[in-house]
């Protein structure tokens, strides 16, 4: 069952260094406010997870956290680059950043995968592409009934996934609604799973295509409103698309972003 | 009215999504001309973005593919792993159209690592997103980018995305489903196919561009049509639909 925990108190106990840790959101519900909570309690050495890195790990690649990134798509939406992702790739700034590199479709599979507690997935994907000559969780497989031969990717099982919820209830089951992204299996495919919310409600009015984790399936759950800020929780909050506009001049150098980190991040408790 | 070379570019990807019944949206330039066709050429375009929406109808052009506003409008929203699975790869969707760093002359897309030369680390891109299986599985594709030399190589650096491999026949032998990019439109015109050799030759020029310059702009000695034609200017109701988007 979850437990409704402090941020701090949840992050202390679920996420450790060394480990491969999620941080799901296609967008929408990034966890911003636990990715900060990680970067103040000095986890390191992690394998982080997403589809989309997007700010949340341009600021843990820039502050230090990450040794490995699998991902499939590493720009800041609409704006441009990642420049703290690109640094560490192409000047190993702060530290080197090994990379685990696929499709949208790859990763969402792998997820899918991951959930199913299956080894992998099978997809129509990567043919013709370089991707897999740099992978080693792309693969082939024939099919045993047809003979078709089809892409293999490797199930991703984090030690940890983190997500972003609009609310939960006292039980800890948490509600999502709107672009639910693959926030479903990166947390049905992890060994723990940590839950922010923006609020705990006494009744989970049900809203439409909303996703469900019966609490059963989390291990913790911590109210932090607007978490997700830059990002946005639907019904909540809107997009900060100013931030994402205004991130690109304060990542693009090293002194402004360690600043900026210092002064947002790690001042704040 | 005037119009800048940009506005020539999406207003002429707008256009060629006249008959398509339903698109798979690139973020960026692809999704200004899809939304810019909605209010145009084609309003019934039911526009699908990787975030899950089928059948967004934005009222500004938004600026990632996970706006709220691109589910509010939709007429389903669906999780990731779904519209990669049952909508993209089981051959749903008429259109994919895609942005691009490099593009070679069989039209493959590179948005992954730039070669900056011997002891240079290699150049970052954003990497693959959703354009590998896009390409793939469209029913067909089209490209939009800015004609530069830098942009239209001769050699991909690295080949993200197949688009018609190393020429005729490439996509069946990779068992690659749809038919593959069928335009690559740039600010100085539009690049199709060879129906025979699948190299990319400049069907079209913009008003005001000479085929000369868009074979200066091209990385590749790049054939020209012998029925070159020259795309029609934008129009008042264009121009304006698409600065009210922006």
């Amino acid at each position: 069952m979850a437990e409704i925990r402090s941020l701090r108190d949840a992050v202390a106990e679920l996420v450790h260094s060394g480990d491969t840790v999620a941080m799901e959101g296609f967008t929408h519900l990034i966890p911003f406010a636990a990715a900060h909570e990680v970067i103040r309690q000095g986890v390191t050495d992690l394998t982080l997870v997403r589809m989309t890195p997007d700010v949340i790990y341009d600021q843990l690649i820039g502050m230090g956290a990450a040794r490995k990134l699998v991902f499939s798509w590493g720009g800041n939406p609409g704006v441009g680059s990642l420049h703290r992702f690109r640094d560490a790739v192409e000047n190993g700034w702060p530290r080197p950043l090994e990379l685990d590199e696929h499709s949208h479709a790859g990763m969402a599979n792998r997820y899918v995968a991951g959930a199913s507690r299956l080894p992998f997935a099978v997809l129509r994907g990567y043919r013709g592409s370089d991707l897999p000559s740099r992978s080693e969780t792309i693969s082939t497989v024939v099919c045993p009934f047809t003979g078709e031969e089809l892409a293999a990717v490797a199930a991703i099982n984090p030690d940890v996934t983190v997500i972003h919820a609009q609310r939960a209830d006292r039980e800890g089951n948490v509600q999502l609604w709107g672009l639910v992204g693959v926030q479903k299996e990166a947390a049905l495919a992890a060994s723990r799973v940590l839950v922010t919310v923006e609020e705990i409600v006494d009744d989970l009015t049900p809203a439409p295509g909303a996703v469900v984790l019966p609490s059963w399936a989390v291990d913790a759950v911590a109210v932090a409103p607007n978490g997700a800020h830059p990002s946005y929780a639907a019904g909540y909050t809107v997009r900060d698309n100013d931030f994402y506009q205004a991130w690109d001049a304060i990542s693009r150098d090293r002194d402004t972003f360690l600043g900026w980190m210092r002064e947002t991040v790690l001042a704040a408790s | 009215m005037t119009w800048t070379p940009d506005e020539l570019m999406t207003v002429n990807a707008a256009r060629a999504l006249a008959g398509a019944r339903t698109c798979f949206v690139g973020i960026g330039l692809p999704s200004a001309a899809a939304n810019l066709a909605r209010r145009t050429i084609e309003p019934g375009l039911v526009l699908i973005y990787e975030s899950g929406t089928l059948g967004s109808k934005p009222s500004r052009l938004p600026l990632s593919i996970g706006d709220g506003e691109l589910a509010d409008t939709a007429d389903a929203v669906v999780s990731v792993p779904e519209i990669f699975n049952y909508w993209l790869q089981a051959g749903r969707i008429d259109v994919g159209f895609l942005g691009a760093a490099q593009v070679d002359r069989y039209a493959n897309v590179n948005t992954t690592v730039i070669d900056r030369g011997p002891g240079r680390p290699e150049g970052r891109l954003p990497g693959a997103g959703g354009a590998p299986e896009i390409a793939a599985s469209c029913g067909k594709v089209f490209l939009v980018l800015r004609h530069s030399t830098r942009n239209l190589v001769g050699t991909l650096d690295f080949v993200t995305t197949v688009g018609h491999g190393d020429g005729p026949g490439s996509r069946e032998r990779l068992g690659l489903p749809g038919a593959g990019p069928v335009a690559v439109i740039t600010d100085l015109g539009i690049m199709r196919p060879d129906p025979v050799t699948a190299e990319l030759t400049l069907t079209d020029v913009h008003p005001g561009v000479s085929p000369e310059q868009a074979v200066a702009a091209t990385g590749w000695p790049l054939a020209v049509a012998a029925d070159l034609r020259v795309t029609d200017q934008p129009t008042e109701a264009e121009l304006t639909a698409l600065r009210r988007l922006t």
